[in-house]
């Protein structure tokens, strides 16, 4: 997509989110459309360091949950307004990215994806010790009734997912599609080459477990504002780092629209099961759906429309 | 409050727990280890054996640790499976790294709620002899509850470790991870060799499984809280290394033990990931691996 | 509001299709007096809580068919209608959110269990929603929302009405005990417990030797109970959950574990799997409980009740004698069916004054709130494991196996003194 009809496509979705937030009193599409719009952040962000360089990482809760934590630590310590509290916590996130590229050095493929495991699981642990903010009992936070002109609380949190959702594609399409980009592939196809060829491997990693860890904690970082009640056990929840590799592996790794479709896809269809099947089966669903795509689809959904389009005009004029 | 007699029963409790873990991690060692095949959904095997356990203890009486030897097969022939499952679409189209683990995520997931929907979400216990039984040897007390597992543990160990050893499959299995085309030349086939390789490493679930309840009660997303454990533990023992796997699972047993019993129990899973972390960070082949 | 633009003309439209989609589904037609009352909650159907959280769904759904035999509320049929919160708290607000708003029900109560009901505080409270809650520990505590009502009969000060009877048997004794342990999972109701069991040790005196927590997935219980066992404690207090209690009554039995008093706060000793499981390990343990097959708890219709409950109970794979929850959960819907029927409207202001006010009576016995919501008076029980034998599921039916010790009030036996010397 170019650059002109992204941004009209964004404010155009920027402008029908607020509208409807500012006039439709029914919660419940908001309620739900935060959770499809934090997960396609997460999905976002996730493949920035997944698809786009070739790093596997299975500790999205950590980076979540700490995003989450350093709101509630602000909000104990001054309560500061919710941008701030967004902004701090893509700072602590990003420099947890930051560390997190530095593993890379030393390791390669599964031990740097077992490595984040490893990482998420001891700040959870963390969290858990620390009374500051809750500790395992948990933690309260009182949301005010409005916010400027939304007649609900969760229509404004709405808007705010759907602003920070733009501004993480928005990074993502950027990385994709400039000289970093081509940098990031580099590395995902072929490390030792890419340093060979000059490619700053090192850099561009810890460009992009920065990026990633910035926007992964600016994901968690309303979460204390739309649940109300943290606690770490739910903060860094298994679901989340699991969506947040299945949704880009569904839509397609390559790009940077593939985590927004599988979110969108994989989000409504857990949004829907949640009320209406309304059991165990919304976690059979996630792993279902996951297991086939990947089998069936590797390239994902955005893989399967290349597919098809190659193939009709790989036929089209033969058959002319 | 650092007496004697609490230091030896929290190395000899620490021994018996690190026993069973090694049980437990013995399977991903074998797959993970050996065929670089990372099977996050191991624990889930397990608990799938935990609950074969108590349907067949339920109702039969049967011993638990029997009932996991007996279905050992079974869960080798599903292992084989699994592993046909993912030869076909990930192996061979050389895809393993992202999509194989994505796979096992969805496996683990696939698992759980199968056996939520089979028998609820309510905790499950076996029934045997030994459950409630102590050994008094001096000042040091040894529950049956944890030493028959131990003992289990450290015989099913020490029979891969023969087997892989001793056998020509064994010995097949070991290189096959080292050099597939040599091993094309002595006449295996890697990928029955592999297959094998990965449905001994379920079979192992089985009997852990067995384990794993006779220490405790079970519930089906139990799984989830050995994911950590086990890699730590296959990783810190080395990549490829069987004794490396029970010697960093008795390391990890006693560890745990001891920060439980001397410094509060709530930093115990710190301990093990923090060292998985600096064994990461500082010699990632483990303390036995090859690589 | 703010003008809408001519780009906006569209999209208006749009807008204003849906909401005529919505004013006209059939969730929100007007109806003649058929038309059911609904009640919306979300449960906890998966997940760790689902073990509890499904037996109260049996327990609600054998109301709905009592209710709706007797008549309805106001003439009415009643209908649950329901969601599972996956014990996710993350899940919650949303789901009711379209509990209130797509499917319009007219009533609410909660899910079970503090984390599931904490989240849905603040939209009750911006709604003012009468909220009859299931199980939380003190929730109310930060909001003070005065339509929130809790059926579990902590008491009005429930972080420490919970231990109370632990601490009056204790203090009963002679000589007196000195010291105390305390150990709790590291999970919020534990530790709550826990901090209230500390509060009382501090207030008699009593001198604290051990007072660590735990992880959930603690698989060996051996060394922590050796580490207790070695301060030589008088008293050992313990919250945790299902999985740790058996792995700490265990322990308890094969390292010999002596102390004058053993228990207080552990989920899951309530459960009939553990029970039946553990069987004689339990003689001894004096841990907390709402409800036991006593003769001094035998409140009318609670008998039949669990018959009823118990027919569907081990089909559904959930604790086949129900002691624990279900009946908390058939009362907290007594309670708010009892209401509207008595006050004769929906009127959220209306019911909220009436609970306040009433004394219930319900199958747990005459119910009667505080101002925070909670009961006025502490019906927290210390119940003490007597004469329990091994493999037999069925003795917990009689009396004399969960002996009530305290408090004096509801106590139907003598504390057997000390556990084990």
């Amino acid at each position: 997509m170019k650059i002109a009809p992204f941004w009209i496509v964004s404010i155009l979705l920027f402008a029908a989110g607020t509208y409807f937030a500012a006039t439709v009193e029914n919660q419940y599409y908001f309620f739900a459309g935060y959770t499809i719009l934090q997960a396609t952040i997460m999905a976002t962000a996730w493949n920035i360091l997944g698809g786009f360089t070739g790093y596997v990482n299975f500790g999205s809760a950590g980076f979540f949950g700490l995003g989450a934590y350093t709101s509630v630590a602000l909000y104990t310590a001054f309560e500061p307004p919710l941008i701030v509290m967004i902004v701090a916590a893509a700072v602590v996130c990003g420099l947890l990215g930051l560390g997190t590229g530095y593993l890379t050095l030393r390791l390669k493929g599964v031990y740097f994806a077992i490595a984040t495991l490893a990482l998420a699981i001891v700040l959870e642990t963390l969290m858990i010790n620390w009374d500051y903010v809750g500790g395992s009992t948990g933690a309260y936070i009182i949301t005010p009734e409005r916010v400027l002109f939304f007649p609900t609380y969760i229509g404004y949190l709405f808007v705010l997912m759907l602003v920070l959702a733009i501004a993480a594609v928005a990074i993502a399409r950027y990385l994709n599609s400039s000289r970093v980009g081509r940098g990031l592939a580099a590395i995902r196809d072929d490390e030792t080459a890419a340093e060979c060829a000059g490619v700053p491997t090192l850099k561009l990693k810890l460009l992009s477990t920065t990026v990633m860890g910035a926007l992964m904690g600016v994901a968690g970082a309303p979460l204390p504002f739309f649940v109300t009640f943290v606690e770490p056990v739910s903060a860094f929840n298994l679901l989340v780092a699991v969506n947040a590799i299945a949704m880009p592996m569904i839509g397609g790794t390559a790009s940077w629209i593939g985590p927004i479709i599988g979110a969108l896809l994989l989000g409504s269809v857990q949004e829907w099961a949640k009320v209406t099947i309304s059991s165990e089966w919304n976690i059979l669903i996630v792993g279902v759906v996951l297991v086939g795509f990947i089998t069936l689809a590797p390239r994902g959904i955005v893989g399967l429309v290349q597919a098809l389009r190659q193939k009709a005009r790989a036929n089209g004029p033969a058959t002319a | 409050m650092f007496t004697l007699d609490l230091f030896l029963n929290a190395v000899v409790a620490g021994v018996m727990l690190g026993g069973f873990y090694a049980a437990v991690a013995l399977g991903l060692s074998i797959v993970f280890g050996q065929l670089d095949i990372v099977n996050i959904a191991h624990p889930a095997f397990i608990i799938a054996g935990s609950y074969v356990a108590y349907m067949v203890n339920n109702a039969f009486g049967i011993d638990p640790i029997l009932i996991g030897v007996a279905f050992m097969p079974v869960f080798f022939l599903v292992g084989v499976a699994v592993y046909g499952i993912y030869y076909a679409g990930f192996e061979r189209t050389g895809r393993e790294s992202l999509a194989g683990l994505a796979f096992f995520f969805g496996l683990m997931f696939i698992i759980e709620v199968a056996l939520i929907l089979t028998f609820g979400v309510d905790y499950r216990l076996v029934d045997a002899p030994y459950i409630g039984e102590t050994l008094h040897v001096g000042v040091v007390d040894i529950p049956l509850r944890m030493f028959v597992p131990f003992v289990t543990a450290l015989v099913m160990t020490g029979v891969v470790y023969l087997y892989l050893a001793k056998t020509f499959t064994g010995r097949a299995i070991l290189a096959v991870s080292q050099d597939r085309l040599a091993l094309r030349l002595m006449g295996a086939s890697p990928v029955r060799i592999k297959a094998i390789a990965f449905g001994i490493g379920i079979a192992t679930a089985a009997v852990a499984g067995a384990l794993l309840i006779i220490i405790g009660p079970v519930e089906p997303s139990f799984g989830r809280l050995y994911i950590g454990r086990v890699f730590a533990i296959v990783i810190m023992g080395g990549m490829g290394s069987i004794g490396g796997t029970l010697i960093a699972a008795l390391m990890l047993g006693v560890a745990e033990s001891f920060v439980q019993t001397f410094y509060g129990p709530s930093w115990a899973p710190l301990v093990a990931f923090g060292v998985l972390l600096l064994t990461l960070a500082f010699r990632p082949q483990g303390l036995f691996g090859r690589l | 509001m703010s003008q809408p633009s001519n780009l906006g003309l569209g999209r208006m439209m749009l807008a204003g299709i849906m909401m005529i989609a919505f004013a006209f589904s059939p969730a929100t037609a007007q109806a003649p007096s058929d038309d059911p009352i609904k009640i919306g909650f979300s449960m906890a159907l998966t997940g760790g809580l689902a073990g509890n959280g499904k037996a109260a769904l049996i327990a609600m759904q054998i109301w709905e068919k009592d209710i709706n035999e007797a008549g309805g509320l106001l003439g009415r049929p009643v209908e649950l209608v329901y969601y599972d919160d996956h014990t996710n708290g993350a899940d919650v607000p949303g789901i009711y959110a379209k509990l209130l708003d797509v499917d319009k029900v007219d009533l609410v109560v909660s899910s079970y269990g503090t984390n599931l009901i904490a989240p849905a505080m603040p939209t009750m409270i911006r709604r003012k929603l009468v909220f009859m809650s299931l199980f939380g520990l003190a929730v109310n505590e930060r909001f003070n929302y005065e339509r929130y009502f809790q059926i579990m009969p902590a008491g009005p000060h429930p972080a420490e009405d919970w231990s109370r009877g632990f601490f009056d048997i204790a203090m009963k004794q002679d000589p007196q005990p000195q010291t105390i342990a305390l150990l709790a999972t590291d999970s919020e109701f534990s530790k709550n417990a826990v901090a209230g069991a500390r509060g009382h040790a501090e207030r008699l005196g009593l001198n604290i030797v051990y007072d660590n927590t735990f992880p959930p997935g603690t698989a060996d219980f051996s060394p922590i109970v050796r580490a207790v066992q070695a301060t030589n404690a008088d008293l050992i207090y313990v919250g945790c959950y299902p999985p740790e209690a058996a792995g700490i009554v265990r322990a308890a039995n094969e390292l010999d574990l002596k102390a004058k008093m053993f228990g207080g706060g552990m989920v899951g000793l309530q459960y009939a799997s553990l029970q039946e499981s553990l069987g004689s390990m339990l003689n001894g343990i004096v841990n907390y409980d709402f409800w036991a097959p006593e003769p001094t708890l035998d409140f009318p219709g609670v008998k039949e009740f669990l018959e009823k409950y118990q027919a569907e109970a081990e089909a559904a794979g959930v604790d086949p004698l129900g002691y624990y929850l279900p009946p908390f959960a058939y009362a907290y819907l007594q309670v708010l069916g009892d209401a509207v029927n008595a006050v004769g409207s929906l009127d959220q202001e209306a019911l909220a004054k009436y609970i306040h006010e009433t004394t219930f009576d319900t199958v747990v016995g005459p119910v009667k709130f505080g101002e925070n919501g909670e009961w006025a008076e502490s019906r927290a029980l210390q119940v003490q494991f007597q004469n329990i034998k091994d493999n037999d599921l069925d003795q917990f039916r009689e009396a004399g196996k969960t002996v009530i010790v305290a408090p004096e009030k509801w106590a139907s036996g003598e504390v057997i003194y000390p556990y084990r010397e």
